[in-house]
């Protein structure tokens, strides 16, 4: 490839998901990272108690993410062939790991609402 | 229990954040250089990958100047789509769009066909009797594919009933030769592949259905009952030597039968015989399933205009131009980009890519009073897939060397996941910004 840009990335996710549901998957990101600063803004400080629940969630996020790759290209887990391969695959179950921890942790701050002011 | 981080964010953070993120965004855009004024008339033959990336590079070059495309055809093909649709991968409507979609304002979209090609008058008639004079020609037409050249073939056998695959032939074409490859898989047979002794675009391509054909039988749990047979026109199964190499091996494995300089002649479809010119002679063969993929020439009006070469692919018709920067031998105003240029490689949409910076920068140098200086080492790629979820991405320049764009990364002849990525779903959107100009 000669030249590769930010509007080409965005394509390629535009392909490989659809428009629709990669914007939509990007509207969900944005809202959750959002909703998750202002949390960590509103609270003033990363509660651990609920850290360590979406730590646990994390797993499942990799795995999910994982699977969601797979299917929409086409792919299993028998073709992954090299190590750039490998290094990819771990990427994504990284930000499927990470994206749910953020999303449990935001509906715990969310659902239990400010924590008491502390001193 | 209450335990507590002192991660404290604020607001000037988030800010930050937010600038940082902005500021990547404006440097993700290529820069563009600066427009040209020129009141010079450009024609452009063709609106495929070629003519379109073309169009779109000159609109946003030049001030002034007439960019007319001449082009018949309503449809615009993604081409390299055409092997995932005869995969059963993907539907038709994946490699179809429209012509004018891709074509910007400001430029001339004539719909009609070139019928003759005068570069001593400067002077493009098409079939409709409109005559275009131009400073500036640029040859885009792409090939034709020469079915007639098949003895007994018509694309009326395509499909399951007469176990006929012609995916070169249209995205329709190509979903009907899935019918037929998915029939074959089902039942078994033997199933014959192969490729013309003509120059042809995506030389992997025959490879390519083959290979997923046999990935296909065996995920069906049919293999046993299905023989592939590979015919290559010449004495190896690529014309990049370490390729060939490559593919033999994956062919050995695989238990994939094949055959040196075995040219298809003609096909029987009422006995399921195809005939193949041999050096020993004709030689008959049996077949339940057949991929033809046809002798490859350049358009009628090219080959009638005097742009051919005189002495080299003379049954084919490929334009003379300078295998380096892409501008006619004899006409100095006429470039070629595309499977119509006489070089020795590149009738793929990866080479389409490579080709239009350097007509573009050999065109505007000219409109400034300077000399161009870019050109083109006759990069070829072809994401080869092996089997539906793994590909070796080959980069190839003129001299058969590998040229691979992530060298150390993505290795060239390791069948990898990321090599199958980049063909499924990462060369469409490539594809599609380079026809817009931007790649």
């Amino acid at each position: 490839m000669e030249e590769f840009s930010l509007r080409t990335l965005l394509a390629v996710f535009e392909e490989m998901f659809g428009a629709w549901l990669f914007w939509a998957l990007v509207a969900v990101a944005v809202v959750f990272t959002l909703a998750w600063l202002y949390v960590l803004i509103r609270d003033r400080s990363l509660s651990f108690r609920k850290y360590l629940v979406a730590q646990i969630s994390m797993p499942f996020g990799a795995v999910a993410a994982v699977a969601f790759v797979l299917w929409v290209t086409n792919s299993r887990l028998r073709d992954i062939g090299g190590p750039i391969d490998w290094l990819v695959l771990l990427g994504v179950a990284a930000l499927g790991a990470v994206g749910l921890s953020i999303v449990v942790y935001v509906l715990q701050s969310l659902g239990r609402g400010a924590p008491p002011s502390q001193s | 229990m209450t335990h507590s981080l002192d991660l404290s964010t604020t607001r000037r953070g988030f800010l930050g954040l937010a600038a940082g993120g902005a500021a990547l965004g404006a440097l993700a855009g290529p820069a563009r250089a600066q427009r040209v004024r020129s009141s010079a008339r450009i024609v452009i033959l063709g609106a495929g990958a070629g003519g379109a990336g073309m169009a779109n590079r000159l609109a946003a070059r030049l001030d002034g100047a007439q960019i007319t495309v001449v082009d018949g055809r309503a449809q615009h093909w993604y081409q390299p789509g055409f092997t995932l649709i005869a995969s059963g991968l993907r539907p038709a409507s994946y490699a179809i769009s429209g012509t004018g979609d891709w074509l910007p304002s400001g430029v001339r979209w004539v719909q009609d066909y070139a019928a003759e090609i005068d570069p001593e008058a400067n002077r493009v008639t098409t079939l409709g009797g409109e005559r275009l004079d131009y400073d500036y020609l640029i040859v885009a037409t792409g090939l034709t594919l020469d079915w007639d050249a098949i003895e007994g073939f018509s694309l009326d056998l395509v499909g399951p009933e007469h176990g006929v695959s012609a995916h070169y032939a249209s995205p329709e074409y190509a979903v009907k030769s899935w019918h037929a490859l998915d029939r074959f898989t089902d039942r078994g047979g033997v199933g014959l592949f192969g490729r013309p002794a003509t120059e042809m675009k995506c030389a992997g391509a025959p490879v390519k259905i083959m290979l997923i054909a046999e990935d296909i039988a065996t995920r069906k749990g049919n293999r046993d009952r299905c023989e592939f047979i590979y015919n290559a026109q010449a004495q190896n199964l690529f014309g990049v030597p370490v390729i060939h190499h490559r593919v033999r091996q994956i062919m050995d494995e695989r238990a994939i039968e094949y055959c040196y300089q075995h040219v298809l002649k003609s096909v029987d479809p009422g006995r399921k015989v195809a005939t193949y010119t041999t050096p020993e002679g004709e030689e008959e063969k049996p077949y339940d399933f057949i991929n033809v993929v046809p002798p490859q020439r350049a358009p009628q009006a090219v080959r009638d205009s005097g742009l051919s070469w005189a002495d080299r692919w003379t049954d084919q018709g490929w334009i003379e131009v300078d295998m380096a920067t892409l501008r006619h031998a004899r006409y100095s105003n006429v470039f070629g980009i595309g499977d119509i240029n006489g070089v020795p490689k590149g009738k793929t949409a990866a080479s389409v890519k490579f080709h239009l910076p350097v007509v573009e920068d050999h065109l505007i140098a000219e409109l400034q009073g300077r000399e161009g200086t870019r050109s083109f080492n006759g990069y070829t790629s072809c994401p080869l897939i092996t089997r539906i979820g793994r590909a070796m991405l080959v980069e190839f320049d003129y001299n058969d060397n590998l040229t691979p764009s992530f060298p150390g990364i993505v290795a060239p002849l390791e069948e990898l996941w990321i090599s199958w990525l980049m063909k499924e779903i990462a060369l469409k959107p490539t594809y599609n910004a380079m026809l817009r100009g931007l790649a």
